[in-house]
């Protein structure tokens, strides 16, 4: 039974729910809600959630377990010589469930019928072909033993939907009939209701804790699988990256360095960018620029910010990138030999972050109490020397933190290295040769039909452990002195 | 600044009028206006960045709005056609037929120019093929006068758009030939060609790289709008929820603690870290279909969460605590007065983050290309449910993809589609930014 259609009966029994808990509840009072111990919609929702939150949790539950369990069963079923030396078991796996799910599609389609998708094994010669016409493209000829494997599952799975089926309405009906056997004028539903609310509010907020558990996670078991393939300490250390294309196997050299030297390099001339500017910017702002000034600047500049970052990558790629050739490629003093490079990439990276490093510091500069500019002009000091040698110190800690927080952004910025930085990944001090990040890596290793048993995709989990580690690091950091310095002056 | 000499006796006066600025005073003023000029350099340097990047986007964008087109009237008689289908090469005949009819309506117009079936293929690319299938389907236009608008191959296109000019095309060049831009500049003369606005960028899907000139975004904006509705009706709730719980009922405890903790964190966390979520626990964990508008929103959500419950929570504190007294006073319960009372005075602002942060997650690129949504999607989903659940693009996606083909014409269609998806992000932003003013309220 499709999920929606039972999402949808569940929701019903709700509804109706609600009315018989409503009525029966004013049926127990004589009709007259002030004999009631709540209103009577409490006693409504207090069915509705007897019904809604049993069923759905269980279907929740059961969607996540139920292909755990088959893929287990079936893979315990697979004869020894489904998996020959050539493959793993993962990847046969996703074979069986891809011929499961081309055969759910050419019944749907109506290609075959229910019996012939159980009983195709003879025809095996054009069942690929079958299924082609159908969308789903096979990578080779189905062996026998996946077909079978194919067909169980999908018996495993209409058997599977059709019991959580039953199972889910019998649990919704149960809620309800339980709910409506409570229901009494002397129940104290407002309290049952209010506690369950409570709960559901507080589920939601631990939504947070369960994401960053989800990317733990699928960043740490897939880092081990990986290094149980590659050993930790040439992908560490390692000075080179090549992954070779042939597929399984191969001398592939996963050194993180030089990807990790591009990221520092493009992130660095970013900085150098939009430091500067966005400092000065932000002092201009708060110190020298009358209200005038600062309403249409401040907003004008913080658009910058509200653009995605695949304008920027299309804007370094077609725009900066081929400028830079005609002003340092080869027909004048020939530093730059194609539009992809480290400059590229970091200039509009700067550009990106203007606003995000003058709008914290905007906010830190203001922080600072007159008090101390007063006190300053009262010495004789001109206003620059006032903000150079006291309101920047003071502020320094929170600028401090501003940086570090734009070199995060800087360091997880994806669509612009993709598009503007290059592929090649070297080490390299010219700033006008490309070279590839982290993140781009991580995008070109995960993206196509590769497949995730092989070191060369389970590094990208690698990379993004890395990622992951070293913008939490700098964030923290940089939480830690804003946070620090703020108090300072409350 | 007062010398101190080592003997401790007074400095000397100083000996200037203060009318005269000695030189000291002179170097800090000069000091002064320099520290200013930097100032007033960064922020126009900013702006100047804003105003080129705004300029790059209309001028290589806008063309892509335009499409030339060969507007011609053609008549097909029955006989005609029962000529070219009992023919053995159908589509060659209705070429000749057109090229019949073009010649024709040139002479009419008092030009004259010589051409054959390879010309007209380099100009307008498969014309037999297209009226065949036209009047396949619609036999009644046999016999009738039918007016064509055939788009022009994407050479001509770019010929008028100026990217593609007469030194261009060198001896030998399958796709055009020296001779052919004089008959395009005839017929444009004619009012045969003419540029019109192009619909089909808009409401199309994606083409492979045989016909660049008609991809079009419409595919992708239906996928973008797909994974905004689950991003909405999930991050919604599930945000208003966690900022109630939070800002109302938590106790002060590790737990809490531990929530706001991971709240900030996961605000900074990189996309493209999403992405890698996405892949492992939807697609490899879950098996939910690679590619789907459904997972694609459903990384989303993940990632608008923080924003949304950032920014309700900021809504819900302004509201003041003498609301909540005065519902408590009247024997409202907590969960009453918060639902009842602080809830709707919170909504506007509630609204306006929500947008702004779907406006984000409708920019957000990487971590779609880890789930899959640059495939090459060519047809709209037939079906609502489809539209969730079969595999399709988003317009950031769609750009990218653009992005990376080698085609001039295909870059050309990125630069509009950014301008579709900037669009859709400045009206988005401006209904927030209406909402603030119409229901922002000073306590």
């Amino acid at each position: 039974m499709p999920v929606f259609w039972l999402v949808i009966i569940v929701l019903a029994l709700a509804a109706a729910g609600y009315l018989l808990g409503r009525s029966r509840a004013l049926q127990s009072a004589g009709g007259d809600s002030r004999n009631l111990h709540s209103q009577p919609n409490y006693y409504g929702s207090h069915v509705i959630m007897w019904v809604t939150v049993p069923a759905f949790g269980l279907m929740i539950v059961w969607l996540l377990a139920q292909p755990l369990l088959i893929d287990g069963r079936i893979a315990a079923q697979l004869p020894d010589t489904a998996v020959s030396e050539d493959t793993t078991l993962g990847l046969v796996m996703s074979d069986v469930r891809r011929v499961a799910d081309g055969l759910d599609r050419a019944v749907g389609q109506g290609a075959m019928t229910e019996e012939q998708a159980g009983s195709v094994a003879t025809e095996l010669a054009d069942l690929r072909e079958q299924l082609a016409e159908v969308g789903v493209a096979l990578g080779s000829n189905v062996s026998s033993d996946v077909l079978n494997a194919a067909q169980r599952y999908r018996d495993f799975k209409a058997t599977g939907s059709l019991l959580m089926g039953i199972v889910v309405i019998a649990l919704a009906i149960a809620g309800l009939i339980l709910a409506l056997l409570r229901t009494t004028n002397e129940f104290r539903a407002r309290n049952v209701v209010e506690r369950g609310v409570l709960t559901i509010l507080m589920f939601a907020a631990s939504i947070a804790i369960l994401t960053t558990i989800g990317i733990l996670l699928s960043l740490v078991f897939n880092t081990i699988e990986f290094f149980r393939l590659y050993s930790a300490w040439d992908f560490f250390f390692g000075l080179e990256w090549a992954p070779s294309f042939s597929g399984r196997g191969g001398a592939s050299s996963l050194g993180v360095l030089p990807l990790l030297w591009g990221t520092f390099y493009i992130s660095l001339i970013a900085l150098l960018v939009s430091v500067p500017i966005g400092l000065f910017a932000a002092i201009y702002l708060s110190e020298y620029a009358t209200p005038r000034v600062r309403a249409i600047a401040k907003p004008l500049l913080e658009v910058l910010a509200g653009i995605p970052t695949i304008v920027y990558g299309l804007f370094a790629l077609l725009t900066v990138g081929p400028m830079l050739v005609s002003v340092f490629g080869q027909n004048t003093v020939g530093w730059m030999s194609g539009g992809t490079a480290v400059m590229t990439a970091g200039l509009v990276m700067g550009v990106m972050l203007i606003p995000f490093v003058s709008s914290l510091s905007d906010d830190i500069i203001n922080a600072v109490p007159q008090a101390m500019r007063d006190g300053s002009y009262g010495l004789g000091a001109t206003q620059s020397e006032t903000i150079r040698q006291v309101i920047l110190p003071a502020a320094l800690p929170g600028i401090v933190g501003a940086i570090l927080l734009a070199a995060s952004r800087a360091i997880g910025e994806t669509m612009i290295v993709v598009l503007g930085a290059g592929a090649a990944a070297r080490l390299s001090l010219n700033p006008f040769e490309a070279m590839t990040t982290v993140t781009a890596k991580i995008v070109s290793q995960l993206t196509g039909d590769s497949d995730f048993a092989s070191p060369e995709a389970l590094v990208a989990f690698a990379l993004g452990t890395t990622l992951f580690v070293l913008t939490l690091g700098l964030n923290v950091l940089a939480l830690y002195i804003v946070r620090k310095y703020r108090e300072q002056y409350e | 600044m007062i010398d101190m000499s080592a003997d401790g006796s007074a400095p000397a006066p100083a000996k200037n009028s203060l009318h005269a600025a000695d030189e000291r005073t002179r170097r800090r003023n000069a000091a002064e206006k320099r520290f200013r000029a930097y100032g007033v350099a960064a922020i126009v340097t900013g702006l100047l960045a804003l105003v080129f990047l705004v300029y790059a986007i209309l001028s290589n964008g806008l063309p892509a709005f335009q499409r030339t087109v060969v507007n011609i009237e053609f008549t097909m008689t029955q006989e005609q056609f029962d000529e070219a289908e009992s023919a053995l090469l159908k589509t060659r005949v209705y070429t000749d037929f057109f090229i019949g009819a073009l010649t024709d309506s040139l002479e009419t117009r008092g030009l004259d120019a010589e051409f054959d079936g390879g010309t007209v293929e380099r100009l307008l690319g498969k014309v037999g093929g297209t009226l065949r299938s036209h009047y396949r389907e619609n036999p009644g236009d046999i016999g009738q006068a039918i007016s064509f608008e055939l788009p022009a191959s994407s050479r001509v296109d770019r010929y008028f758009k100026g990217t593609f000019t007469r030194e261009s095309v060198g001896e030998g060049n399958r796709f055009m030939q020296p001779g052919d831009l004089d008959l395009v500049d005839a017929l444009a003369e004619a009012g045969v060609i003419i540029q019109t606005f192009n619909w089909q960028f808009i409401t199309g899907v994606d083409t492979g790289v045989d016909n660049p000139g008609g991809a079009g975004i419409g595919a992708s904006v239906l996928g973008s709008f797909m994974m905004m509705i689950v991003v909405l009706v999930l991050s919604l709730p599930i945000g208003v929820a966690a900022s109630i719980y939070l800002e109302e009922f938590a106790p002060k405890n590790w737990f809490t603690d531990l929530i706001e903790v991971n709240i900030s964190n996961l605000a900074a966390v990189p996309s493209i870290v999403f992405g890698i979520l996405g892949l492992a626990v939807f697609i490899q964990f879950m098996h939910l279909p690679q590619s789907a508008p459904l997972v694609g929103g459903l990384v989303l959500t993940l990632m608008t969460l923080p924003t949304i419950i950032i920014s309700t929570r900021a809504s819900l504190k302004s509201v003041p605590p003498s609301i909540r007294d005065a519902a408590l006073a009247v024997g409202a319960s907590k969960m009453q007065s918060v639902f009842h009372h602080v809830l709707p005075l919170a909504m506007p602002g509630i609204l306006t983050g929500t947008i702004i942060g779907l406006a984000q997650a409708l920019g957000e690129t990487a971590p779609l290309l880890l789930i899959g949504m640059v495939g090459f999607v060519a047809r709209y989903p037939e079906t609502f449910l489809e539209g969730f659940e079969g595999p399709n693009s988003a317009m950031p996606a769609q750009i990218y993809n653009w992005a990376s083909r080698s085609d001039a014409v295909f870059t050309e269609k990125a630069w509009g589609g950014i301008i579709i998806l900037l669009i859709f992000l400045l009206s988005m932003n401006i209904i927030a930014i209406l909402l603030r003013r119409k229901f922002e309220r000073r306590w």
